[in-house]
């Protein structure tokens, strides 16, 4: 990776950051573990990374299959889990 | 190609956006999520046209795979053990971020040695091992702790954060080592399993009722181990949205520290979540 890269690659990580502490603000406590549910799901957006490593090479690609199964566990299941509570939150309001 | 790839996952990194803006709403939480797993979806589809669908079988066999698994825990689990099953989900993501960095490094290491490796790429290698390996060992735990498999009471023995200290320091000294002459595969063996060490060790002195917040703080840690891995891959999306999940999950964490009248260290310090936390 290039320095320019890699500086650019900063930017993007700041302003971000920035945009992620900037996005919480004043949640109901209701919400609290929804919240922390559905960010968990959005975290598994290493699924990208698993799906990347799947290309060539003997181990490395195995890994990569690991890491592809965790990740969409992850995911789905994550995405699945958030639903579920907030479908139970809309009945009891 | 690839600028339809690239305008695909920024599209993506704005439905994340808007996505974590509305969970924080009560009308508007299930539409958020239902958006930012449709951002998910145009990621994951996006990566696949990307790699060219060169190897589509083992790739479609995993995600089948991880996607039954994950669907049935979800619909399975009991209302009262979800948060358990996020920990456990989080814990996944992390060992996926470990799994991936591992992956890219035994390229790097054993299989193209040819291939040149840079110094920011080594680095981001180590942290997402470590990060990667402190948010599984650390899910997990808090996993055994809330569904009573493990003591949820504090559990604290002398010497720990001494303990814990010297394990940190074996892991920087290991990295070292790897960022030095890349080959040394058993220095990052050694780091990967410090990591998972320490993630144990940081979360068993933490008591049973502070677990939540350690769960949020363990889900804002993946974001960043999915972050880093960005910086490995040098893929955009993984870096904005980790940074995203790690930022937004930190004020989250303090935000529940809030709730419960506490404040992060004294969760984190943990022995004083038996006094405190536990009534």
């Amino acid at each position: 990776m290039s320095i320019e890269n890699f500086i650019f690659l900063l930017y993007i990580l700041v302003l971000a950051s920035y945009c992620g502490f900037e996005l919480i603000s004043k949640v109901p406590p209701t919400l609290h573990t929804p919240l922390m549910s559905g960010s968990n799901a959005i975290s598994g957006i290493t699924i990208v990374g698993a799906i990347l490593c799947i290309q060539e090479g003997e181990y490395s690609k195995y890994m990569g299959m690991v890491a592809l199964v965790f990740a969409t566990i992850n995911v789905v299941g994550g995405y699945a889990v958030t639903d579920r509570m907030l479908q139970m939150f809309k009945k009891k309001k | 190609m690839n600028i339809f790839i690239q305008l695909t996952y920024l599209v993506a990194t704005i439905l994340f956006i808007v996505g974590i803006k509305k969970l924080n709403r009560t009308q508007e939480a299930r539409q958020g999520n239902m958006l930012s797993a449709f951002a998910m979806l145009l990621a994951v589809v996006a990566t696949l046209v990307k790699s060219g669908l060169v190897t589509p079988i083992e790739i479609f066999v995993c995600m089948l795979i991880g996607g039954a698994i994950g669907l049935i825990w979800a619909k399975k689990v009991e209302m009262t053990q979800m948060p358990e099953m996020v920990a456990i989900f989080n814990g996944f993501g992390g060992i996926a971020s470990l799994f991936v960095a591992f992956s890219d490094y035994w390229t790097r290491a054993v299989e193209q040695p040819s291939l040149s490796t840079d110094a920011i790429t080594i680095v981001s290698i180590l942290l997402s091992v470590l990060i990667g390996g402190i948010t599984f060992s650390g899910s997990m735990t808090a996993y055994g702790k809330l569904s009573g498999k493990i003591s949820g009471n504090a559990i604290v023995f002398k010497g720990q954060h001494l303990l814990n200290l010297v394990l940190f320091v074996v892991a920087i000294v290991c990295g070292m080592l790897v960022a030095i002459e890349t080959g040394s595969v058993m220095a990052m063996v050694v780091m990967g399993v410090v990591s998972l060490v320490l993630g144990i060790l940081v979360v068993i002195p933490i008591g049973g009722a502070d677990m939540p917040v350690v769960i949020s703080l363990l889900n804002s840690y993946s974001g960043m181990a999915a972050c880093t891995t960005g910086f490995v891959l040098n893929n955009s999306v993984l870096i904005v949205t980790g940074a995203l999940v790690g930022a937004s999950g930190i004020i989250l964490t303090q935000i529940m520290c809030k709730a419960m009248n506490r404040s992060l260290v004294s969760v984190l310090l943990g022995g004083f979540g038996a006094k405190s936390g536990s009534g």
